[in-house]
């Protein structure tokens, strides 16, 4: 395949960035996209210019590390399916490629494709965890649970936190993620006591990192590569707007 | 070297139990005066991060990702073993125990696998607790299945996710230490060099990966967790970052490396499509529940169309060779097979290098939607990657690297030669002897980090009292300067070649003469070759960029720096290990059907590599291993 | 954290103004339904819409105002938080994509602020032109029935849509409105949580049907008048 791409290219944080065309002749429609990045990095080593900055890692799909925006759309044109899980076969010979980071104010660009998503684990710290020392817990079957519960725990604990969603989001929201977090550890038993303190703080730190707010566009979930559902954003607007009047209920009382 | 093991006395059922009663404690409110560095965010890294910031102690962590829930262990598909015996089907910890010795080809250390047996229990409660939503029955109790190597269903999962699932339960409950300030963690660091004062590990020298800073930090104990080194066959199913580099400079600081010939190759790995490859992807072993394993039994049928080929004329070698585990022959020995079938020339896909795996009849059997709702995840992606619909044609695999049991020689108390290095996970020696069974990676990187290092570091710490060194001290200055010169002098060579293709060509070699089947000509070959390899690498590699900044090919080409010297050892091992054990097989050493043999009575023992400078020759130890309680036999699968 | 009153906390989130906009939403739909039944009564000639009219005239003032106060309060959040919602999400993507798609959202929410914001000003002018009679004076147009005396709202639309640019921008401001009630609706309830992937299709397709009517509810008015189907009456 021959194709022509522009890539975003940004020395550092403070570096304004552009688009850079490269031609890349030669690809087989079975390396996968990341692949053809390594290729075009290699020639680019050979004639002794700066390889493009790209995150990746685990090249199947599931640690969340690869984060581009391609041709407009985070992780690509195909459905379900991570940057790195993308192959050429999805695209035509002669196609004009457009690859940027993943954009969005907390995401600050550290270098050409490279973001830092650090605002996720800021949230996550926030109360996505069920305290539970190690050693204390009760056997595992202990409480039995539901298969539909499990299961809906299980969709939602899906999320690779790759921040598509975010980068997706007209607004960058961040809604997708923490209501899927927070979905998960909800909807089951071992969550239940830390519910309303989970939510509330998790939903008071994604609004401070500075993500915009959701107004139900549905591209979070469209681009997914996990396939995340909107249901989680509804079910957490539904828990927090509880928790909170819960929460007003007691100041007054 | 002193390869005291430290294992306890007493009957194997109470080693533990009187190990932790008798070893020494820290009292809480002494442990904030004492400071923890951990390598690595995986399972092992973050429960025992998370565990110790628990308990008090000042912890710090280090992850080369740029967040510490990216770790490889994501990356376990099929499940985790415990000896929890929900399904009545007679499973015990002994005979998990008992299992993971000889899946390990009676090449593991009986007190810490019983350990590691009687803590699997422990891990599905707390992981269940933390909120991992594993699978369940319709009734609401925990599901199972079963895998590869063993009789009973013991194998807990989360669909085709249980690594990600677990880590992220165990970075949830970091996260919360993090949000405590208990565990301070730094993302984009990675390891460059251990600190030693006073023959003690008392820190570590990073560089951050984003603003190129070479970073000198102390503590009272260092541990690693710092996964597998795969990664030195260039194509395996490793993450593209995973790296020897710190477990190979604790051996350069006089940490013994233990095994480094035990790799496993795992049987079940989408076959490579071309040159341009950079990873191998696995598919979940659990497949093999279902799939049935054959190749054509004519050579001339293999680039015919698998559903044309009627059953007479398909060869199911598992089941015709192993009839009583039939597809779920343990891993060395699917992947062993596949080899051999596909040597004679009756593999299938590109190259001739594949093999089927066929769901026709589970699909027939048990409905599509029934197949699809346990595995769709894996024929998605399967059909991501090769364009095929394995629903409807079957799949193809072929075996690829995937863990390594070797690594850094530990006691039972996780410490390496070093004292105050602890080691923990795939970075460590201990539990799998010379294979590993599928779903027991997890079940051994979150018992060490949730269950045995807390015990143990505590008594380590106990002993030597706090005493953490200044990180602007001798030793630190020193380790810096060697870490900045290496960087320095990778940067000044402005050679012709990338080290992509360093890496590649060393892959290779490792692939081709230490791979699958190994023999004394082609590892004394592999030797010389990556030797002059190396040298041809100081002189003309070519690494672009800067020292100061983010720089993806230096960092690169650190880790290759260490695999280069690393795969050396590795096949000096394998050279030296002079019978055909598990994951490690000498063509000269097999029996007249092809099956490995082992030899007992000389190689009974763990071999311990010790470092003695650039231009010599390692020194190998022994640790003698000891069978009180299952003796060992010929591993058979029939 | 725990400083700042639960109230503040919940108005200031991003969930708290996704609450403010679906339930003013909630309360000006309802209106707008309310308002379209009430104006196509003009189908059934002069004497049933005026006095339809002249019911809602004559309630108690304090209902009146309350009601109007009401509804303008509700406009005011409703526009208010709008205001703020696209400010934050400007922010919250300083740099934009070079090369930016669309996978799924509709048309009608990627324009909510500037349908929204026609819909405000075809409002001001509606109030202007209709209630306040500032545009127009209509003061004078009386209409009598069985004795008793109230104004003609019946004439009064009549001539006030015999302007072509006053229908023109009625028909194409209901146009906007609907297409903002199409994904407003719909997102109402998600924004609420009173949605799932079972609902959420029958709600958007709810949702746009309800815009449907509704425009063609109102827009019939001045269709039907301009082409002379709504006939002033004679004497006036």
């Amino acid at each position: 395949m021959r194709l022509k791409l522009k890539v975003w290219r940004q020395k550092d944080q403070l570096d304004s960035g552009r688009l850079v065309d490269y031609q890349m002749d030669n690809i087989s429609e079975d390396s996968s996209f990341l692949e053809m990045l390594d290729l075009l990095n290699e020639s680019l080593v050979e004639k002794g210019d700066e390889p493009i900055a790209f995150d990746h890692d685990c090249r199947e799909g599931i640690c969340g590390m690869c984060s581009l925006t391609i041709n407009g759309i985070p992780h690509g044109p195909e459905k379900l399916t991570t940057a790195c899980q993308l192959h050429m076969r999805s695209f035509k010979n002669g196609e004009t490629i457009t690859i940027e980071p993943f954009r969005s104010k907390p995401f600050k660009i550290t270098k050409d494709l490279i973001v830092d998503r650090s605002a996720f684990d800021k949230i996550i710290e926030a109360g996505g965890f069920i305290s539970v020392r190690t050693g204390s817990a009760p056997d595992g079957n202990a409480i039995p649970i539901s298969k539909s519960d499990s299961d809906y725990a299980m969709d939602a604990a899906a999320c690779i936190g790759c921040a598509a969603c975010v980068a997706a989001c007209k607004n960058s929201s961040a809604m997708l993620f923490t209501s899927a977090k927070i979905s998960q550890l909800n909807s089951l038993p071992q969550g239940k006591p830390e519910k309303d303190r989970r939510l509330l703080s998790m939903v008071s730190e994604m609004d401070r990192s500075g993500f915009g707010n959701c107004t139900n566009y549905g591209e979070c979930h469209a681009v997914c590569p996990k396939g995340i559902s909107v249901d989680f954003i509804a079910n957490l607007n539904r828990d927090y707007a509880k928790a909170s009047v819960k929460n007003l209920l007691k100041t007054i009382g | 070297m002193n390869l005291n093991a430290k294992i306890p006395e007493g009957p194997i059922e109470n080693k533990w139990e009187n190990h932790k009663f008798r070893i020494k404690l820290v009292n809480p409110s002494n442990r904030r005066k004492y400071n923890v560095i951990i390598v690595g965010s995986g399972l092992a890294g973050a429960s025992a991060a998370a565990t110790l910031g628990e308990l008090g102690y000042n912890v710090k962590c280090f992850c080369y990702q740029d967040s510490p829930r990216r770790a490889h262990s994501i990356a376990a598909q099929g499940g985790i073993n415990a000896a929890k015996n929900y399904q009545n089907d007679g499973d015990s910890v002994h005979r998990l125990f008992y299992d993971t010795i000889k899946g390990g080809d009676f090449r593991s250390r009986e007190a810490n696998v019983h350990r590691l047996a009687e803590l699997s229990v422990n891990i599905i409660d707390q992981c269940v607790a933390q909120g991992v939503p594993f699978a369940r029955e319709y009734g609401g109790l925990l599901a199972n299945r079963s895998f590869g190597g063993a009789q009973v269903s013991r194998t807990f999962y989360a669909r085709g996710q249980t690594g990600q699932q677990l880590l992220l339960g165990a970075y949830s409950a970091l996260s919360k230490q993090i949000s405590t300030g208990q565990v301070q963690m730094y993302t984009r660091h990675e390891m460059l060099d251990l600190v030693l004062v006073d023959d003690h590990a008392k820190g570590i020298i990073t560089r951050n990966l984003i603003s190129g800073e070479i970073d000198a930090w102390s503590a009272d104990a260092v541990i690693l967790a710092t996964g597998g080194y795969s990664n030195v066959f260039f194509l395996s199913t490793n993450a593209t970052g995973c790296n020897v580099t710190a477990s190979y400079r604790a051996y350069k600081k006089g940490a013994g490396f233990a095994n480094p010939c035990y790799t496993q190759i795992h049987p079940t790995c989408i076959p490579q499509s071309g040159g341009h490859q950079s990873k191998l992807t696995l598919m979940s072993e659990s497949l093999r529940n279902d799939g049935r394993v054959w190749v054509p039994l004519n050579k001339n049928d293999c680039q015919s169309d698998p559903r044309s080929i009627s059953d007479e004329n398909r060869d199911y070698y598992l089941e015709r060779k192993y009839p009583s585990f039939g597809n779920l022959a343990p891993r060395d020995i699917s992947s062993r097979s596949a080899k051999e079938v596909c040597d004679e020339g009756r593999g299938v896909g590109p190259g001739n290098r594949g093999v089927y795996l066929d769901f026709a009849d589970a699909i027939s059997r048990h409905g599509e939607n029934t197949i699809a709702e346990k595995y769709g995840n894996l024929f998605d992606m399967y059909e991501r990657i090769t364009g095929e619909n394995a629903y409807k044609r079957p799949m193809r695999i072929y075996p690829a690297p995937h863990y390594t049991m070797g690594g850094l020689w530990v006691d039972y108390n996780l410490m390496s030669t070093i004292p105050g290095c602890f080691v923990m996970g795939e970075a460590n020696f201990s539990d799998h002897g010379a294979n590993r069974l599928g779903a027991s990676a997890l079940m051994q990187g979150l018992a060490d980090g949730y269950f045995v290092l807390p015990y143990t570091l505590a008594n380590y710490l106990a002993e030597v009292g706090a005493n953490k060194p200044d990180p602007e001290g001798e030793q630190f200055k020193t380790a810096k300067k060697s870490v900045n010169d290496q960087t320095k002098k990778l940067l000044s060579i402005n050679g012709n070649r990338t080290v992509r293709s360093f890496h590649i060509e060393l892959g290779q070699i490792m692939w081709n003469k230490c791979g699958m089947a190994r023999n004394e000509k082609g590892l004394t070959e592999a030797i010389s070759q990556i030797s002059s390899l190396r040298e041809q690498f100081w002189s003309d590699v070519k690494v672009t960029g800067k020292d100061s900044d983010l720089n993806q090919e230096l960092e690169r080409a650190g880790r290759v720096v260490d695999f280069l010297e690393f795969g050396e050892l590795l096949c000096r091992d394998a050279l030296n290990r002079k019978e055909s054990c598990g994951g490690h097989f000498r063509e000269e050493y097999q029996s007249h059907e092809g099956e490995a043999e082992r030899d007992d009575e000389n190689f009974s023992h763990a071999s311990v590599w010790e470092y003695k400078g650039e231009k010599e020759t390692p020194i190998k130890h022994k640790e003698e291993l000891e069978f009180n309680v299952v003796k060992p036999s010929v591993r058979s699968y029939k | 954290m725990e400083q700042i009153s639960p109230f503040k906390r919940l108005i200031a989130s991003s969930l708290g103004k996704k609450y403010l906009m679906a339930l003013t939403g909630f309360v000006l739909v309802g209106f707008v339904i309310a308002h379209m039944l009430g104006n196509i009564q003009i189908f059934l000639g002069p004497e049933a819409i005026n006095t339809y009219a002249s019911k809602l005239q004559n309630l108690p003032i304090a209902i009146k105002w309350g009601f109007r106060l009401f509804l303008l309060t509700a406009v005011a959040i409703h526009v208010w938080t709008a205001v703020l919602l696209t400010i934050e999400n400007k922010q919250a993507r300083p740099n934009n994509y070079a090369d930016e798609k669309t996978v799924q959202a509709s048309y009608a929410s990627r324009t909510m602020p500037i349908t929204g914001l026609i819909v405000l000003c075809f409002i001001i002018f509606h109030i202007l032109h209709y209630t306040a009679q500032v545009i127009f004076d209509y003061k004078d147009l009386h209409y009598d029935l069985n004795g008793e005396h109230m104004h003609d709202v019946y004439s009064m639309m009549v001539l006030g849509f015999s302007h072509w640019w006053v229908s023109i921008f009625y028909i194409i401001a209901m146009g906007l409105l609907c297409m903002h009630l199409s994904h407003g609706i719909s997102s109402m309830f998600q924004s609420m949580g009173w949605s799932n992937e079972k609902w959420r299709g029958v709600l958007k397709i709810t949702a746009i049907l309800i815009g449907a009517v509704l425009f063609i509810g109102f827009s019939s008015i001045p269709v039907a008048i301009m082409m002379g189907m709504i006939k002033p009456i004679i004497g006036h």
